[in-house]
């Protein structure tokens, strides 16, 4: 079993009428099944409301599903007393870093997680010097986070999340709010927490490109987990995402429509240097 | 003429601890009509730039003109000013408070002393700019999809008939489809209404295929103001002030080092896609179905100079 597993999960917003009655039930995830493994790297793709960021906020039981399961390594978020381990496992990074930073320094910030789980003073600084280790921070502990560039903010984010030691890292859109620098500081970040430490990371975004280094993506539509598979599989399939409301990175859609024009290349090519070996091979 | 700077500068706090120079000696004109894009890292002076525009932010030294007059000068209607320079702020729906999106729309005509007729007629004409169907007029704007509400927001910046539209950011948060359909509908009120578009974004693909013209900040000074064309070919001394071009500047940069003859200063997709496909075919060594790639140049050609839509 994988560190999440959900089975047919359904979520209900309930709409509520004036006489506080609810009148309206809308279905934002309707019966989705998937496991994935630990220490992968999973993208989540979707259109504005298909369900995307429903689905990750059910990852750190800040949502309870209305029907079907969720395990988070191997623990019910439904069972109260297993609710709290999970936050501790599933950490979460939003898209606006002025609203996830509390502390005044940035060591205060990031040692705020491991305070609130009673965690002894020692080892909360052990824990606060990991974490900025991790995230490549360490030279801006003192400072104060209102001084930091929005991708170093999202870094001091994502640095209290790992000072909880998660097994798992869920960024709702991390780099939306970002600057090209900082989007490519933000991924660099997860990627080697992912590779060096393992920890499993779900990353929903709309940067196509930022997709590519994924093992697994899954894409969402109206609730339902539609497409499934790696980047290459995912991305070869251009017309299908666009009826999604999605797109590919613009190499991919360079290289398929050069494609569809007769040059032969293969499907599918996901990165710079793998088009220009394809086209230089036939020059 | 339209929007011009002179020797502009803006220090935040002045004389204090917290001294901070946000623009130093801006010289630019912008004239009507044009669509211009504004680049920098956070913290390079962009909105501070965008604030002059429509007189919210007075320069520390300097002077702003808008059509030829000094917008601080004693008795100068700033207050019609903002209505002709239409600022469009990060997040825009965060803004919306009417209780339907056709009052929401109204409320810029109705603070100008429109008659109510009016204002309806110019919220209408409005939403329908920025395609947003009828059936949503009498709707709660809170009930409205992420893209659909940022663009009840901008109806109600262009329900004042502004000359002048500035937007910061209009798509960031939005999905591939929903960024191509705003800034296809704001390419779209370019033409129609000829209003000069000035959009600040962090997505230099976008930039390198809707605007004519990037101005880029870093630390508070104009460093690049050009062609996107010759812009993007500085990618290296963008990397540099965090920034970047799009992934097909690398593409071309990457091909050319290779040896083969493409133009490096294509920077859209469809742009990219002649130049290689002229490429291959002069290459004699490929055997293409050349008859095909040539319809297909040219059409791709013909696409491009009609500003392309599909890249």
């Amino acid at each position: 079993m994988g560190i999440i597993q959900a089975t047919k999960l359904v979520f209900e917003y309930l709409k509520y009428g004036e006489d506080g009655e609810a009148k309206e039930r809308d279905r934002a995830i309707d019966e989705v099944s998937l496991d994935v493994e630990e220490g992968q790297f999973i993208a989540v793709l979707g259109h504005n409301g298909s369900g995307k960021s429903t689905l990750a906020k059910h990852i750190n039981a800040l949502l309870l599903p209305t029907k079907g399961t969720l395990y988070v390594d191997s623990m019910n978020p439904a069972k109260e007393n297993e609710l709290w381990k999970i936050r501790q496992k599933a950490g979460m990074v939003f898209q606006n870093p002025d609203n996830q930073i509390i502390g005044n320094i940035v060591e205060e910030d990031i040692a705020f997680g491991p305070e609130n789980l009673g965690i002894e003073t020692k080892d909360i600084w052990v824990r606060v010097n990991e974490s900025l280790e991790a995230v490549g921070m360490t030279a801006y502990r003192k400072k104060s986070p209102n001084r930091l560039s929005g991708g170093q903010k999202q870094r001091v984010a994502i640095a209290g999340v790992v000072a909880m030691r998660p097994k798992c890292i869920v960024l709702d859109e991390p780099t939306a709010m970002l600057d090209p620098n900082g989007r490519k500081e933000v991924l660099r970040t997860v990627r080697e927490l992912n590779r060096k430490e393992n920890v499993t990371v779900i990353l929903i975004t709309h940067y196509m490109e930022e997709v590519v280094f994924a093992d697994n993506v899954y894409v969402m539509d109206n609730g339902h987990l539609v497409m499934q598979g790696t980047p290459r599989e995912i991305f070869s399939q251009v017309d299908k995402l666009k009826e999604y409301r999605l797109d590919v990175p613009q190499v991919t859609l360079l290289a398929h429509e050069l494609k569809q024009s007769g040059v032969e290349i293969p499907d599918g090519i996901l990165t710079i240097e793998e088009l220009v070996d394809a086209l230089c091979q036939l020059n | 003429m339209s929007i011009k700077l002179e020797n502009v500068t803006y220090t935040y706090s002045p004389e204090t601890a917290y001294e901070m120079h946000a623009l130093k000696t801006i010289n630019l004109e912008i004239p009507q009509g044009q669509f211009v894009g504004v680049i920098g890292h956070t913290g390079s002076g962009k909105s501070t730039l965008i604030q002059h525009f429509n007189g919210l932010i007075k320069p520390t030294s300097g002077t702003v003109f808008f059509e030829g007059q000094d917008i601080w000068k004693e008795g100068y209607p700033l207050k019609q000013l903002r209505s002709q320079v239409g600022l469009v702020f990060q997040y825009p729906e965060h803004q919306l408070f009417e209780t339907d999106v056709l009052k929401d729309v109204c409320f810029g005509p109705k603070n100008q002393g429109l008659s109510e007729e009016e204002c309806k007629e110019r919220a209408v004409e409005a939403l329908e700019h920025v395609g947003l169907a009828e059936k949503y007029f009498d709707k709660s704007p809170f009930e409205l999809s992420g893209g659909q509400k940022r663009r009840v927001a901008i109806a109600g910046v262009l329900a004042m008939n502004p000359k002048v539209l500035v937007l910061d950011e209009p798509t960031a948060g939005l999905d591939p489809r929903g960024r191509d359909d705003i800034l296809e509908q704001i390419s779209f009120l370019h033409k129609t209404r000829s209003i000069t578009i000035i959009l600040v974004s962090h997505s230099m693909e976008d930039i390198a295929k809707y605007v004519e013209r990037i101005i880029v900040m870093n630390d508070g000074e104009k460093c690049f103001d050009d062609m996107p064309k010759e812009v993007f070919s500085h990618y290296k001394e963008l990397e540099e002030m965090g920034l970047a071009a799009p992934q097909i500047t690398y593409i071309m940069h990457a091909l050319k080092e290779r040896g083969m003859q493409v133009d490096v200063g294509a920077i859209t997709v469809a742009e990219a896609k002649v130049s290689i496909l002229q490429a291959l075919a002069g290459d004699k060594g490929l055997e293409l179905s050349s008859g095909a790639v040539k319809t297909d140049i040219t059409a791709a050609v013909k696409n491009h100079s009609g500003k392309v839509r599909h890249d």
